[in-house]
């Protein structure tokens, strides 16, 4: 989230796409539902915030919500295209916001271009695009040409208006299934947006991220919210509502094989020492009033990094032991894990906390490829569909070569440590009880076989074995590191002085300084450790001084303990809020106050030489064009894998031409179904009562959701003779899923280019393991409903197709 | 002040004047209250924990109790009143994190399934460790590219992959990826991405 969860009661209108708070983030839905009953709130003269949600399936969240408007799942670039469209058509943008804070004035070079759903430099043959024809027009020194006026045609606001004049609201309705005079009364809604005094908040999980368009149905949003000047404001931003106690925590802290901590980018090949890494990694400067503030200071990250990882290994004259880092060939992310393993070239798996079967996608596939390791690790703390593979569904133990091992772990309140929720607020917790039988703490399995590791490279010797040796454990018990001395290394210390930093911006690039992970600088400098403060609401007034939620002192947040991101952009060039009600950030003629600044605490923004708002970027402002994506600099619409109709904007590539194939790159079938077979769209999602697979666990929940079941509309269930609780086969071209039916009218047909389309819903718990599957055990082997989904991913974060591909359906027996 | 705290609530309730904060129901719960409240609280300590569910974030606090053997036992847990993230709500979820916390179901000694075979054996951390380093060395050795073809000193592990950590404390996964990193790991995944 670029805002946090008791911020969205700051709103007036909330936009939900890909997600059902109500049901899947029941507690922090109560933000949403403050906004909803605070008069303040709200479109034209208040009386509440309006909440719109767009969802396949009509859900608790879309009870509550003012507007429901039924979409083909996989379709929302189409919806934030239109809304796009609508804003720019009615001249409905915040004029100063978009011409300040965003790059739409800067000017576009000529190679850029776009045609019948190509944009320019596409290779057909490595279904890849040259991203190097989409930069800017740019002078010697990179700084790009602007038109202030925003009239030349080749600045991004005339190419972003021109790119999006095809999503008319008749297009918009014949791709989505939304109604046009539905979508219309929404899109006049969100164009009231655009004023200065009123804000909008979009919302999304992965119902949006979970497509071979993910990354565009995001970006998406973020052009409406540039265009609407609403990132940065208190009630505004795009937010990310995450599925687990801690995903953000570790992504921050780079369990993600293209970064390390603090989102610096994993070196490539070919970058032979820093100066190479960060030529090519750091953000550029494209505007000599930007700070480029994380490109400037990449280096400083990086070396404070490595020294603390490398410590005396580390110095100036090894580039701080930068060989040491490893530089992978091309994607490594999670389906290309699976991918390897069929290929035959992954050894092992080490799986803590996650089970790769149920994952999926296409987990019959799976199952193969975790049959072809040498050897899996799963560290858990209780059986899963991974460490109970080599006999699910399918499996033959006697010919499953893989050796196992189950690693008893410690639950979470078994130990201390941080969770960072979907806010980024970092919060502390006690250890409350003592291990449960041998069960023992992740990190300390981990530290026992390093050091194991390290023993063995020590004694018998082997492949580059540097890195493992001069790893630095200063620890305490360098097997048994405690979280907080962790804590500590992410922070970072002053190398002479030997004192923790409260800073990143005192992080050097010569080896005086380290941080395990400069975003989290300041979350435990001398004073101590502030993630864990609890000034909350028990007393509001003393806690809460700017009134605005921010609560500074409950926990942490990163960066710097800043609750709202991009908060310069709150306020307008002189640093006036633009709704004095809802301030983010203020100028009060010698600082900036509220929030922590986004900004440099005691810049005067009336100085000629004020920085760009938007200090991480190269632009210094907001990117409602950027030759980041590799699938283009503006979001297009392209159809899911398996579509039921073609994509009318250009049918010719009704897909996306550049999401990864994983079977066909690896020279395996594809195994796409399609209309004739496959006649109905289905989508996965979660119920309140489970999260993912380790509620299989909990007798409480199984209890209140005791069996898998298939969501389906009961027009559908009629044609079929399926009645309510009948047993049906959903199938895919992959697998099948044998489940109930509840019949139902949460679900309900779409007219799309005057086809009817239905469909279906899965709900994504249940396999062969856990209370219900020991229940049920032969029905329990066809429940896994990943086994439907494709073995695809998007062109830029390679995340799977779940939410949007083709099934069939049958009534069974 | 028309909303009450949990803690002002326990007060009220302990102190046997609650009545007038739940007149609205019509009836005086407070003797009832202050039975089950006493129940729990008895001889506890409060301790401060974090929901392992979703991402909201939900605070929690588990009332615990030492034992006469010196471990400890968990009485309850409910949802913290003073966070500024879930003002002591928690969902079906939350609500059940005791049956996880304190779970019969959970795998309590090291097991080991052999190549082919069709059962666990349990083994101990002493050979499971041993055994697993053994494999790693292996694997990694056998799979370490330390220059690409093109002569880049590329310094990788291709033959080894982590996924996981969504349920780690951050401390916890930030040690992961340094010790994997260290071996060369470039297959690093968790689950932000599915």
């Amino acid at each position: 989230m670029t805002n946090h969860w008791r911020d969205i009661k700051n709103t007036d209108l909330i936009l939900i796409n890909g997600a059902n708070p109500a049901e899947a983030h029941p507690v922090g839905f109560q933000w949403f539902m403050r906004a909803k009953l605070d008069p303040k709130r709200g479109p034209g003269k208040g009386g509440g915030a309006k909440i719109i949600h767009t969802d396949p399936r009509f859900t608790r969240t879309s009870a509550v919500a003012d507007t429901y408007l039924r979409i083909r799942t996989g379709t929302d670039v189409a919806y934030f295209g239109g809304l796009i469209n609508y804003v720019l058509q009615n001249n409905l943008h915040h004029a100063e916001y978009v011409q300040h804070y965003t790059n739409a004035s800067w000017l576009v070079k000529d190679s850029f271009g776009f045609k019948d759903g190509l944009f320019s430099g596409y290779d057909p043959a490595k279904r890849t695009y040259d991203t190097a024809t989409w930069g800017y027009d740019a002078d010697a020194q990179g700084f790009a040409k602007r038109d202030m006026t925003l009239q030349d045609p080749r600045s991004v606001f005339q190419l972003l208006k021109a790119h999006y004049a095809r999503y008319t609201p008749e297009m918009v309705s014949s791709i989505t299934g939304i109604p046009k005079d539905e979508f219309l009364k929404v899109a006049s809604l969100v164009g009231e947006m655009g004023r200065p005094d009123k804000v909008m908040t979009i919302v999304y999980a992965v119902g949006l991220t979970q497509h071979t368009t993910g990354v565009q149905l995001i970006r998406s949003g973020a052009l409406l919210q540039l265009l609407l000047g609403n990132m940065g404001r208190p009630g505004g931003g795009m937010n990310a509502e995450r599925g687990h106690a801690n995903i953000q925590g570790n992504t921050d802290h780079a369990i993600s094989w293209e970064i390390l901590p603090g989102y610096l980018a994993i070196p490539a090949p070919g970058e032979k020492n820093l100066s190479d890494y960060v030529k090519e990694k750091a953000p550029k400067k494209s505007d000599p009033n930007s700070w480029n503030f994380f490109g400037t200071n990449y280096k400083k990250f990086m070396v404070s990094l490595l020294k603390v990882w490398y410590g005396d290994a580390a110095t100036k004259d090894n580039e701080f032991a930068f060989d040491y880092i490893p530089k992978p060939a091309g994607n490594s992310s999670w389906i290309s894990i699976y991918d390897e393993a069929l290929r035959g070239k992954m050894d092992g798996v080490i799986l803590s906390g996650m089970t790769a079967t149920s994952i999926g996608p296409d987990s019959n596939q799976v199952l193969q490829a975790l049959s072809k390791l040498k050897w899996l690790v799963v560290m858990d703390a209780l059986p899963t569909t991974s460490s109970e593979f080599w006999h699910g569904p399918g499996m033959t133990p006697a010919d499953v070569k893989t050796e196992v091992f189950m690693v008893p772990a410690t639950h979470w309140i078994e130990k201390d440590g941080s969770f960072v929720n979907s806010g980024r607020w970092s919060q502390w917790k006690d250890q409350v009880i003592s291990p449960q039988g041998q069960a023992r703490h992740d990190h300390w399995i981990m530290a026992d076989l390093f050091n194991r590791v390290k023993a063995l490279y020590q004694k018998e010797g082997g492949k580059f074995p540097d890195p493992i040796i001069h790893l630095t454990l200063d620890y305490k018990d360098p097997l048994k590191p405690t979280l907080d001395e962790i804590a500590q290394e992410i922070n970072g210390r002053d190398l002479a002085t030997g004192k923790r930093l409260s800073t990143f911006a005192a992080l050097k690039d010569d080896g005086t300084t380290t941080a395990g992970d400069w975003i989290y600088t300041g979350s435990y400098p001398e004073s101590g450790n502030l993630m864990k403060r609890r000034d909350g609401v028990q007393d509001p007034k003393k806690n809460d001084p700017t009134g605005m939620g921010f609560y500074p002192n409950w926990a942490w947040s990163w960066p710097l303990n800043r609750r709202v991101m991009y908060n310069r952009a709150s306020a307008d060039l002189e640093g006036k809020p633009w709704d004095p009600t809802r301030p983010g950030v203020q100028w009060n003629g010698t600082h900036w106050v509220g929030d922590v600044p986004d900004y440099p605490p005691t810049m005067n923004p009336k100085d000629p030489k004020a920085l760009l708002p938007f200090i991480m970027t190269g632009e210094g402002t907001g990117r409602l064009f950027s030759n980041t994506p590799l699938d283009g600099p503006f979001p297009e619409h392209y159809e899911p894998i398996e579509s039921p109709v073609e994509n009318p904007l250009h049918p010719q590539n009704s897909a996306s031409p550049v999401a990864f194939l994983y079977d066909q790159a690896a020279g395996r079938p594809n195994r796409f179904g399609t209309a004739a077979d496959y006649p109905y769209v289905a989508t996965t999602y979660r119920l309140t009562e489970h999260e993912h697979y380790l509620t299989q666990h909990v007798e409480h929940l199984v209890q209140l959701q005791p069996e898998a079941f298939v969501e389906v509309p009961d027009g559908l269930a009629k044609e079929k003779g399926i009645k309510n609780g009948d047993m049906v086969r959903v199938s895919s071209k992959r697998g099948k899923v044998e489940a109930r039916a509840m019949v139902t009218k949460r679900l309900g047909p779409l007219e799309i280019a005057g086809k009817r389309v239905w469909q279906v819903g899965i709900p994504i718990h249940w396999g062969f393991v856990g209370i219900s599957a020991e229940q049920h055990p032969e029905k329990s082997q066809h429940w896994l409903a990943n086994v439907l989904t494709p073995f695809v991913g998007d062109a830029s974060a390679r995340t799977p197709e779940f939410k949007a591909f083709l099934v069939n359906l049958e009534r069974m027996g | 002040m028309t909303t009450a705290t949990r803690r002002g609530f326990f007060k009220l309730a302990v102190a046997g004047t609650g009545t007038a904060a739940f007149s609205a129901l019509g009836f005086d719960l407070a003797e009832a209250t202050q039975v089950k409240l006493q129940l729990h609280i008895a001889g506890a300590t409060e301790a401060h924990s974090v929901c392992p569910y979703c991402a909201v974030g939900c605070s929690l606090i588990a009332f615990t109790r030492k034992r006469a053997d010196g471990g400890t036992d968990i009485l309850q847990i409910e949802g913290d009143p003073d966070s500024p993230v879930n003002e002591g709500r928690l969902c079906p979820k939350g609500a059940s994190a005791m049956s996880i916390a304190t779970s019969s179901r959970r795998v309590e000694q090291p097991l080991h399934r052999e190549p082919g075979t069709r059962a666990w054996k349990p083994v101990s951390w002493d050979f499971m460790m041993d055994r697993l380093a053994r494999l790693v060395k292996d694997s990694r050795d056998r799979t370490f590219v330390t220059q690409d073809d093109t002569g880049n000193t590329v310094n990788r592990c291709e033959g080894i992959a982590f996924a996981g950590g969504a349920a780690f404390s951050s401390e916890e996964g930030y040690f992961a990826t340094k010790v994997m990193r260290a071996l060369g790991a470039v297959y690093l995944e968790q689950q932000a991405r599915v």
